[in-house]
């Protein structure tokens, strides 16, 4: 079994380095950061590209697919958009881009304030095994790992980033 | 006892009372409750959490605000509300409690919202649910009795926790019509189980049941005596049916000993919360003044009472 070693904060610098350029000619931008990992990198380029005022975070648990089997989640944390949502370019931000399920949900929530005019995606990871058909517009690496094993992103009290492979 | 709230992973089944719930139940549906708040203020007020649902509230007492509020909360939710009207309904043609929630479950009911003037009641629809090996299908007490009013205590813990932040410094003063309020009682466990480290009961003797002292309460009846230092106010609806007995001379005489006016209010603290559960009587025990005044916080009651009813059915709805 492969187990590899990440430098999160390489990695980061590749994602804000791509996003930088890939958004420098868009309008009306916001970025939204999915709990808990991606409101970590959210905060960072928001902070980097000047979009503090444009920066929300979202909690996913209102619209999960396993609510049925699973219940309610047990740390709910409240999402905030503080921005207009309607025609805004906003820059979805998650750690690990896995099955798509998360992203399919933080998606139909934004619908629920509003119509962007666009909605992209960034991730620090790709680790594939999609189960809907949804595509990053901003990746920094892949990575193939086994379905037992878990990419967990943390940060530190000095916010330092770190990525541990778990098994679950 | 097995608590019949809980199910045996010590998740909440049904929400019958605040006593004997575990501080960690409590603090979970008010932290779920904060991230429902804003869903009402959006474009779109739903989320889909019960889409598919079926919530029937079954009020066998009325209750306009309580049923709106429920059934706000179950709309914003996604949920189907079903409304009956008990009164008009086949239990005045002698059909049982248990035939009318057994015909319900068979119409596949996925949580009944439960008012009731008998204590007990809701309890006993639980207890029929378990046995019945139905454990897909939830209760919620939305008060029965003298005994209990569950969400009206947690809107309350929510309310206080929002402009207190912490439990374990305040003094919070009950006053009114204690021996009558499943407010009162709900209340005085939820605040005792979040660590409050005083809670005072303030009314007349003829109001005020007996075994306060034994809940851990502070009685006094003397309301001048009983606010001094309080951070927050709860008052309770003198209810006027009460008037017809023994207990109490009149409305006015009331007012005069145990209402709520801004000279009163100047004892608390100075930024005490002024709370009522609703509907209130202006002149009866509390003053408008105080009422519509800047310490009264009993509009975002009703706000929040919304989101806590959505955390309390979407936690249940899940487990």
């Amino acid at each position: 079994m492969r187990n590899p070693k990440f430098d999160a904060e390489a990695l980061y610098k590749v994602l804000a380095d791509r996003v930088k350029s890939g958004l420098a000619h868009a309008e009306n931008v916001a970025i939204v950061g999915i709990y808990s990992g991606g409101a970590w990198l959210a905060e960072r380029l928001a902070a980097e590209m000047q979009l503090n005022e444009r920066l929300g975070f979202i909690d996913v648990s209102f619209y999960r697919d396993d609510y049925a089997e699973r219940g309610l989640h047990a740390d709910v944390k409240p999402t905030q958009i503080p921005f207009e949502v309607e025609d805004a370019t906003i820059l979805l931000v998650d750690d690990v881009l896995y099955t798509g399920r998360t992203t399919r949900a933080a998606i139909n929530e934004l619908f629920d304030y509003g119509r962007p005019a666009k909605i992209m995606l960034a991730a620090l990871v790709d680790r594939g095994g999609r189960e809907l058909p949804i595509a990053a517009d901003f990746i920094a690496d892949t990575v193939v790992l086994d379905d037992d094993q878990q990419l967990v992103l943390q940060r530190a009290d000095d916010g330092r980033l770190s990525l541990t492979v778990d098994h679950a | 006892m097995h608590n019949p709230q809980l199910n045996k992973n010590g998740e909440l089944q049904h929400l019958l009372t605040i006593e004997g719930l575990p501080k960690t139940v409590i603090n979970h549906i008010l932290d779920t409750a904060s991230s429902f708040v804003s869903v009402s203020d959006r474009e779109v007020k739903k989320v889909p959490l019960m889409r598919g649902k079926s919530v029937f509230n079954l009020f066998f007492e009325n209750s306009t605000r309580t049923r709106t509020t429920f059934e706000i909360a179950s709309k914003r939710l996604s949920a189907d509300v079903i409304n009956l009207n008990i009164a008009a309904s086949s239990t005045t043609k002698g059909e049982s409690l248990l035939d009318t929630i057994d015909n319900l479950a068979a119409m596949h009911a996925d949580m009944f919202v439960v008012r009731h003037a008998q204590s007990g009641a809701p309890y006993l629809i639980a207890k029929h649910l378990i046995d019945t090996n139905q454990p897909h299908v939830h209760v919620v007490n939305a008060g029965d009795g003298r005994h209990a009013h569950p969400t009206q205590g947690l809107l309350d813990m929510y309310t206080i926790r929002h402009y207190k932040k912490d439990f374990t410094n305040l003094t919070v003063a009950i006053v009114g019509d204690i021996l009558h309020s499943r407010v009162a009682r709900s209340d005085i466990h939820a605040l005792t189980t979040l660590g409050v480290p005083e809670v005072r009961a303030i009314g007349p003797r003829t109001l005020l049941p007996g075994g306060l002292e034994q809940m851990g309460v502070r009685v006094f009846t003397d309301i001048n005596e009983g606010l001094k230092g309080v951070d927050v106010i709860i008052m309770l609806r003198l209810q006027n049916e009460r008037m017809a007995g023994a207990l109490l001379p009149s409305a006015q005489e009331f007012f005069k000993s145990y209402g709520l006016t801004p000279e009163r209010l100047a004892l608390a603290k100075p930024d005490a919360i002024v709370m009522h559960p609703g509907p209130m009587n202006r002149g009866v025990e509390i003053d408008s003044a105080v009422a519509d005044g800047s310490q009264a916080v009993i509009l975002p009651q009703v706000t929040f009472g919304i989101a806590v009813r959505m955390a309390v059915m979407s936690i249940l709805a899940g487990n």
